[in-house]
């Protein structure tokens, strides 16, 4: 499944065996049991805060909302916050999948593409270039920034003969990625209020938005994840190398382009938003191959499932470890996905699979 | 091409100039390339190195630098040069060829041009090490450079530990790194966010990699991991290059495999180790160099040799315009770096691609 060639060939995926397939319902199903769980983490993620709200009351309120305080609590605080984990992570998720089917490389994560370090690079221009101070403003300078960086890695990893190819991408991805943190490095050492805002965005956070906020970025997010689902059979084509998907009647270059534009979309908008926490992207894919196998039909909705639930977990447990204070999900993630990450490193015969 | 000289027998291959010699039985590959980009490389290293010791605000004569660095020439310059400027600029030229080398033996080891030891996590744990050290006061009185070493090894360790599973594989040390990155890297965000904003500010410089303040006490230690790991690194990159082709071939060949990454394994971490101890984790020195030195050698693998003068090169460059760039501060080298190395890098691609040799 995941694999790596000599650096002359670039880097690879060889399609794995197809997974031993005990029940042709078995996908289904699981999909099924999937949603049903991350239905039932944002019952509770409305439900667990400093004050706690006891589930029926949640389901009552979410029906028909009447004029109480855990109204107020639910609708103001708590609904904006579990929508924008729901929306971010099933954008992270989703742009991880792609990403990695595109450069065919295991290690890419949504950020590759210099999305990450743009945003970055654009909130720190905003605050210490700019002087703009209005939260809201900034995330449009995130979100430009993430276009930008984006389309530099696009047209430079295209240059010369041969278009674009996955280690060309790759590389400029890692090259302006660089340049723009350097850069981001710079200003934040010189305007220290724009430090401020960077480094508590960078940890990453779900809290302090409101629902205006989150639903200016979604529609973005949704263009990105139609693009991306309906990138599924082009891309598994494409997993057989340029030269079988074209004689198969793809296009590879509008398909990576497809794919590239929804990547850049759907991490641009969910970082603007909660922070560089662009491992979720990275991580989830590699959990959802195990249910799936290589095929991106399924990996892609698996991944835009399982990334939510990844995400609201790990809010949930930042809210309820430090009360009533808070820990940002951003390193609750860490904590609860790095672990799991390197148990399913060490579980599944990956290695076997690497000539 | 033979009989040009008697008993020398030379045969031309792709780039590359087999030699055979009959009496005493002796042969070898030569690249002529190869040999011109190290000799330019070191030229140039060597440049800048003398140019940045006799830059600063009390400027020098280079002809008065270079017979300093052997200790003549009146007390004032001497003083200058050998107490001052030169461990900072040692500093950075040691630093830049380790992350090199180090860059170059993880790169070939995973196969994988994104790999590099910022990317494992070993840099990451000697940051959160750092700015634990600064935010927490932890292990006050140890300093950065004991704080970053200890946090760098014990990454390397637990890396190592968490990967084993009957043996371990390049693939795997590569993935189990990420997530311990991951976790550094979160903690050092979480330690920044909840820091005062000038500890933040002095995390965040060292965070970049910094050579301000350099004295011998940061140059010896690294001198001498240099000299033990660099020509380990050289006599194992006979293995290297097998491995490349695969855990199978390699032990087919009569390589000793899970031995051969072990010890691959350590000297890049060790290089990398007191390399971030001693200026911090340079982050992009350890991934770009061996890419370009790669690009302009026109080798199938990162040249170790090259890689090492091109980040030498770069961190000494990056030190250079650092120090001048703004008046009244010094910008941390690790800011320059990226700046300056990412289009070179690009610069590289875009070239390889016309020409057709791109990956």
């Amino acid at each position: 499944m995941l694999d790596m060639e000599p650096p002359a060939g670039g880097l690879t995926q060889r399609p794995e065996a197809a997974p031993t397939r005990t029940h042709a319902l078995r996908r289904p199903i699981l999909l099924v049991l999937t949603l049903g769980a991350l239905v039932l983490l944002c019952l509770i993620s409305i439900a667990v805060g400093s004050r706690q709200i006891p589930l029926g009351e949640v389901v009552g309120t979410l029906l028909h909302s009447r004029d109480t305080q855990a109204d107020a609590i639910v609708w103001g605080v708590r609904v904006p916050r579990t929508a924008l984990g729901l929306a971010a992570g099933a954008a992270l998720g989703l742009a991880g999948a792609v990403m990695q089917a595109l450069t065919r490389n295991p290690l890419a994560d949504p950020g590759l593409m210099g999305v990450s370090a743009g945003s970055a690079l654009g909130i720190v221009v905003a605050i210490g270039v700019l002087g703009i101070a209005s939260l809201y403003a900034t995330i449009w300078f995130a979100f430009t920034g993430a276009l930008v960086a984006s389309v530099v890695v696009y047209v430079l990893g295209g240059l010369g003969r041969g278009g674009t190819t996955p280690v060309k991408l790759a590389l400029a991805g890692v090259a302006v990625t660089f340049m723009m943190s350097s850069l981001t490095g710079a200003l934040a050492l010189i305007s220290p209020e724009a430090l401020n805002r960077y480094r508590f965005w960078s940890a990453g956070s779900l809290a302090g938005q409101d629902m205006p906020t989150i639903l200016r970025v979604l529609p973005f997010l949704a263009v990105g994840a139609l693009l991306a689902l309906a990138a599924g059979p082009a891309l598994n084509n494409l997993s057989l190398g340029d030269d079988v998907a074209a004689s198969l009647g793809r296009r590879p270059g509008l398909v990576r382009l497809q794919g590239l534009l929804a990547v850049t979309l759907l991490t641009g908008g969910a970082v603007a938003v909660v922070g560089p926490i662009v491992f979720v992207g990275l991580v989830v894919p590699h959990a959802a191959r195990i249910i799936t196998g290589p095929d991106q039909r399924w990996l892609l909705p698996f991944s835009m499932l399982l990334a939510p639930c990844l995400l609201l977990m790990a809010d949930i447990a930042g809210r309820v470890i430090a009360r009533p204070q808070e820990v940002q999900v951003g390193i609750v993630v860490a904590f609860v996905g790095a672990p799991f990450f390197i148990a399913l490193v060490r579980r599944r015969r990956l290695a076997e699979l690497t000539t | 091409m033979t009989g040009l000289i008697p008993g020398v027998e030379l045969s031309r291959t792709a780039g590359r100039t087999a030699v055979r010699i009959a009496r005493p039985p002796v042969s070898g590959l030569v690249r002529p390339r190869l040999l011109v980009v190290c000799l330019l490389l070191a030229a140039a290293t060597f440049a800048v190195f003398c140019f940045g010791i006799a830059t600063g605000d009390y400027p020098l004569a280079l002809s008065d630098v270079v017979p300093a660095l052997w200790g003549s020439g009146d007390g004032g310059t001497l003083l200058i040069v050998q107490e001052l400027r030169l461990p900072r600029a040692l500093t950075g030229l040691l630093v830049g060829a380790a992350f090199g080398v180090s860059g170059a033996l993880f790169q070939t080891m995973t196969r994988n041009p994104l790999a590099s030891p910022d990317m494992i996590g070993i840099t990451a744990g000697a940051g959160t090490a750092v700015v634990a050290g600064l935010v927490l006061g932890f292990g006050t009185g140890l300093g950065t450079q004991t704080l970053g070493l200890s946090g760098a090894l014990i990454t390397a360790l637990l890396i190592y530990v968490l990967a084993w599973k009957r043996g371990t594989t390049g693939y795997r040390i590569i993935l189990v790194g990420i997530g311990v990155s991951w976790l550094f890297t979160s903690t050092t965000e979480y330690l920044i966010a909840r820091a005062r904003l000038y500890e933040a500010q002095e995390a965040l410089g060292w965070l970049f990699g910094d050579l301000g303040n350099r004295n011998w006490g940061h140059v010896r230690p690294l001198a001498l991991t240099m000299a033990v790991l660099l020509p380990a690194a050289l006599l194992l990159s006979r293995w290297t290059r097998t491995l490349q082709l695969g855990d199978e071939v390699a032990v087919g060949l009569g390589i000793p495999v899970q031995r051969a990454r072990l010890a691959l394994l350590l000297t890049g971490v060790g290089l990398v180790a007191f390399g971030t101890a001693a200026a911090g984790p340079i982050a992009f020195v350890a991934l770009v160099a061996p890419q370009i030195a790669l690009r302009l050698a026109r080798t199938a693998w990162p040249p170790l040799t090259a890689s090492a003068l091109t980040g030498a090169l770069i961190v000494l460059v990056g030190d250079l315009i650092g120090r001048r760039l703004i008046t009244d501060m010094e910008l941390p080298v690790g800011v320059v770096t990226g700046v300056l190395g990412a289009p070179f890098l690009l610069w590289l691609l875009a070239r390889a691609n016309r020409t057709g040799s791109g990956g």
